[in-house]
């Protein structure tokens, strides 16, 4: 489905890596590891469309990812370190905005929220969420949109051991039904599906 | 439903109304710059009148420097133009209307005290008038031209200074032609011409800007 041939990244002129190759099926969950710094973020923003490789190129669906970029991010969820929330914004308004920047339709966010484990916090100021909670916040995104293809970039992060739970249900799920997910992350996610692995090594 | 470009238009807005102090920060700056001026040159009414227009033009300016980083500062740090970016929808279209909505809320309150501040140096009512052309053509040029030296100075930690140099000497024309405008009208003569390049410089970024805005974003977020 994403295929991604040759690809190299290079900053401030250390590689990150080269000729890399990854095929993401449907299906697929592919865990993406490696030191700090050794180029997980970068890869996934490559994947996601945010930024170009140094070299190589990136299929979906089997043309050119930049010549149907449009198709591809209507079928993509993308969950970076940064929430993409705004502090003084309520969970709801941050939810609502997202939703109709994607143009996707909320039916009922109160149920949504409560279900993460949001209930009564929904009017307050993001800002004055714990971490966790914004993580949960941020991580609405994938009950919301419909989409085959999710980019994670450590969506651990922050979240306590229900958190975890709830996302590793919804992450077995969603491949269960078809769906790929690409994550990094510093913890070996626990899942019921097949975790195909990627090792990026830190290159000096 | 409503359409993303709306969306960003409405959460602009309703930003705007949770950060109102830092809203008022440049206006509060215009209006003491200006009310300083008459204690510090004397109150002659003449010589008031006659540096009344760059007065107002310097402080708009310089004030305008002051809320520029609010564009995009926040949005860039928490991630939301990432999420915008990956929204598909057209970049240089939300840019511009990311520019609108901060003209909206930083210069119309200025045009709207500007009666005030034209009292303060004893402006006469044509030159007012003058004033108000000019800061209705020009203030956009600003905000216009503006987005694009944020857009490129946002990844940095201190883009403040390097800004204020990015974008002082690209609206010295403006600065010139806008002054001329208010002496012209101050003489009775006509100041068309003056205004219709402000209006064309407003215009011809009015054409490049989103598009350099949109393109300078990406660059900032590689």
């Amino acid at each position: 489905m994403l295929v991604g041939r040759d690809l190299s990244c290079v900053k401030r002129d250390r590689v990150l890596f080269n000729d890399l190759q990854i095929a993401i099926e449907p299906s697929q969950c592919w865990y993406i590891e490696g030191a700090n710094g050794a180029g997980k973020t970068s890869l996934l923003r490559i994947l996601a469309g945010l930024s170009h490789p140094t070299e190589g190129h990136i299929e979906w669906r089997g043309k050119l990812l930049r010549h149907q970029i449009d198709h591809f991010f209507q079928d993509m969820v993308y969950v970076g370190h940064k929430t993409g929330l705004n502090r003084q914004l309520s969970a709801i308004e941050n939810v609502m905005y997202w939703s109709s920047l994607n143009q996707v339709e909320v039916k009922s966010i109160y149920d949504l929220l409560g279900q993460l484990g949001l209930t009564g916090l929904e009017d307050l100021p993001v800002g004055h969420l714990s971490e966790g909670q914004q993580r949960r916040v941020a991580l609405t995104r994938l009950w919301i949109k419909r989409a085959s293809l999710w980019i994670l970039d450590e969506p651990y992060a922050a979240l306590d051991v229900s958190g975890i739970a709830l996302l590793n249900a919804k992450i077995d799920d969603f491949i269960e039904k078809g769906g790929s997910v690409v994550m990094t992350s510093h913890q070996e996610p626990e899942l019921d599906s097949l975790i195909h692995r990627l090792v990026l090594a830190y290159q000096l | 439903m409503t359409s993303p470009l709306v969306s960003i238009a409405k959460r602009d807005l309703s930003l705007a109304f949770k950060q109102r102090s830092e809203l008022l920060q440049p206006l509060v700056f215009c209006v003491l710059v200006v009310s300083l001026f008459p204690l510090g040159i004397g109150p002659g009414p003449a010589t008031l009148q006659k540096i009344s227009g760059g007065i107002i033009w310097v402080t708009a300016i310089l004030s305008s420097l002051l809320g520029l980083e609010r564009l995009f500062r926040d949005d860039f740090r928490d991630g939301w133009l990432e999420q915008v970016s990956l929204s598909g929808c057209s970049q240089s279209l939300a840019a511009l209307v990311k520019v609108m909505m901060h003209w909206i809320m930083s210069f119309l309150p200025l045009l709207i005290i500007s009666p005030l501040l034209a009292l303060f140096l004893n402006m006469t009512y044509s030159m007012y008038f003058a004033l108000l052309l000019t800061l209705l053509l020009g203030t956009p040029l600003i905000s216009l031209v503006g987005s694009i030296a944020v857009a490129l100075t946002v990844g940095l930690n201190k883009g403040g200074v390097l800004l204020a140099l990015l974008l002082l000497p690209i609206f010295t024309p403006l600065l010139i032609f806008a002054t001329s405008t208010v002496e012209a009208a101050s003489l009775s003569l006509p100041y068309v011409g003056q205004l219709a390049i402000i209006g064309s410089m407003t215009l011809l970024a009015l054409a490049f800007s989103p598009m350099a805005t949109a393109f300078a974003l990406k660059i900032s977020q590689y």
